[in-house]
């Protein structure tokens, strides 16, 4: 098989192309078992790569001498689009960011909004908004450990962890109506207060999941298979992840405390009760553990939520601020002053002059919004600083002079979303 | 000791001034040519270990066209720092940080893909989102949100195909 067929370059204009570069030195030549390099291209239509992911390698025998992500497949100029649909309506784009999350996208471009507003929401919104959070989490794990099961071999995974979030989906459609793209966080708060039939449902939900965890671990944790699979493959150390800009459960496997909720808190996370897990090793099997930890903490966290919704039953879910915030309709319906608060917040909602930042603690990482305003309803720069672009980033630093079956292990563990990455 | 007077103290000797964003992260705006020296400082001085961003805000028609923004946090300290410098010019050139904070490179590119933003002493500075082949800078203000020419790549990429044929396909397989 040569290079030309391939195909990677063999029909590109020439000149200012990037072709398939190699660094020079990277093989010995003098090693005996030093054979013929091999270039190949994984992606962007392969199975484990997770969504539209290009990885350029080329190989000496089985061994990656040369690694280069290339992203951009899945590119649609969200921020653009942000600045040419105004603030408001961009809501219904960030969904289709980390398409696996997508109520916590909401809630961070919410939070970068009100952080730009000076916008404070009531409890009860906060206390919803955190419910919607730790399920996307748990959502996104679960996605994470399904797929990458599946591409280490282990089936029966990928149905196990689809069976839970399925009965997420679920509770997510009784409240929102929607199964994903629920675009259901608004600036000051949520669309709507979440009854007492789906808090019961949620609540049944959050009890047997730990069970179901248990299981999950049982098919996994103690295999020898995923064992031999994970362990010190790809392993990064805290500086590495520092340097690298690395966040989340990757960082935090590599044994670094470092969690938003409790670092810098947000809609009241400092309320509830909740453990950091940290690794040791900082390689695949680490990460998968602190995901797995992670997935427990968030049921703790959504229970206590449950609890603290019984608290303030009948409060606030909205901020009531109405240069922003829609008024109900029945108000519309007969109030001259409501009517034009909202045809305002319709046509041209505008926020202040100014820039803000607020991050998340998504389940890939720090999910950022960086807004800037010139005082208009049209946004003057909105940039989404994505965990997964990070994450992609930090493949060729993991992969170099590795196996070429530890690709496998080494994309599923980072974990990234390409709907995040490319925006 | 709050942020800024650390900052402050890291950077002793390097005009900048502070600026209050409306979210309260520390922000301060440094010249062009002083930015890769402030960052170092941030980085070696302040304790500012790792690199949020890297982005760039286009004030078209306005000049100086380009506003860089610089984010990094410190986990030592628990608190970030924002460092703006205005670039100017139809060419505009930044210093990159690559070589302080490594995971500044995808940023980077990022930057230079939408807005042209070329960074001095990037290794491997190319686009990152957008075809390689691709003429405009997509962010900048003068460009359309529905493109220029948006399916150019797809029809030279097809004209190509059609023009080969399949025997020849088979020769250089």
């Amino acid at each position: 098989m040569t290079q030309a067929h391939l195909g990677h370059t063999h029909d590109r204009p020439q000149g200012r192309v990037e072709t398939f570069e190699f660094a020079p030195g990277a093989v010995d030549k003098d090693d005996p078992l030093h054979g013929e390099l091999m270039t190949l291209s994984m992606g962007p239509q392969h199975p484990a790569t997770h969504g539209v992911l290009r990885i350029k390698v080329i190989l000496d025998g089985e061994t990656m001498k040369y690694v280069e992500p290339e992203v951009g497949y899945l590119h649609r100029g969200k921020e653009k689009t942000c600045e040419t649909l105004g603030w408001r309506k961009f809501f219904v784009h960030t969904d289709r960011l980390d398409y696996l999350q997508p109520l916590m996208n909401n809630c961070a471009y919410a939070m970068a909004l009100e952080s730009l507003a000076q916008l404070s929401v009531p409890q009860r919104g906060q206390q919803i908004r955190v419910l919607l959070m730790e399920l996307s989490r748990i959502m996104a794990h679960l996605i994470y450990l399904g797929t990458t099961a599946i591409d280490l071999g282990a089936v029966t995974m990928f149905f196990f962890t689809f069976n839970e979030r399925e009965k997420i989906y679920s509770l997510l459609d009784a409240y929102t109506g929607h199964r994903m793209n629920n675009t259901y966080v608004r600036i000051g708060g949520v669309y709507a207060d979440l009854d007492e039939r789906v808090a019961n449902e949620a609540r049944k939900w959050c009890e047997q999941f730990p069970q179901k965890i248990d299981e999950f671990e049982k098919m996994l944790t103690g295999n020898r298979i995923w064992f031999d699979r994970n362990r010190d493959i790809g392993v990064l150390t805290k500086e590495q992840c520092m340097a690298w800009s690395l966040t989340g459960p990757n960082l935090r496997a590599s044994g670094h405390e470092w969690d938003l909720r409790k670092n810098r808190p947000y809609s009241g996370y400092e309320n509830y009760q909740f453990d950091v897990p940290i690794g040791t090793k900082g390689d695949c099997y680490d990460r998968y553990a602190v995901r797995i930890e992670e997935m427990r903490q968030s049921v703790r966290i959504c229970l206590q939520v449950l609890d603290a919704l019984q608290q303030t039953k009948g409060g606030d879910y909205l901020a009531k601020d109405r240069r922003y915030v829609l008024p109900p309709k029945e108000l519309v319906h007969t109030s001259m002053e409501e009517l034009i608060h909202q045809f305002k917040i319709v046509t041209d909602m505008a926020l202040p002059k100014g820039e803000a930042y607020h991050a998340i603690e998504a389940s890939k990482g720090e999910l950022g919004f960086y807004v800037v305003s010139d005082g208009t309803s049209h946004p003057l720069r909105c940039h989404i600083r994505a965990p997964g672009l990070m994450n992609v980033q930090a493949i060729p630093v993991l992969m170099h002079d590795r196996l070429f079956s530890d690709t496998v292990s080494i994309i599923g563990s980072l974990d990234f979303v390409m709907g995040e990455v490319d925006r | 000791m709050t942020t800024i007077e650390r900052v402050q103290a890291a950077l002793s000797g390097i005009a900048f001034t502070v600026q209050a964003p409306r979210d309260g992260t520390p922000t301060i705006e440094v010249a062009i040519g002083d930015a890769k020296e402030v960052v170092r400082r941030l980085r070696d001085g302040a304790g500012f270990e790792t690199n949020t961003f890297v982005t760039a805000v286009d004030h078209h028609p306005k000049s100086p066209r380009y506003e860089m923004a610089w984010q990094f946090l410190s986990y030592r300290h628990n608190d970030r720092v924002r460092v703006h410098a205005k670039v100017a010019g139809d060419a505009p050139h930044a210093p990159t940080i690559t070589d302080l904070f490594p995971g500044a490179a995808y940023s980077e590119r990022e930057c230079y893909d939408m807005f042209g933003i070329v960074f001095d002493g990037h290794v491997g500075l190319k686009r990152l989102l957008m075809p390689l082949e691709y003429d405009h800078f997509p962010l900048r203000k003068d460009f359309p949100h529905q493109g220029i020419e948006p399916d150019r790549l797809y029809r030279e990429w097809d004209q190509r195909r059609r023009e080969r044929s399949p025997i020849e396909e088979e020769s250089t397989s």
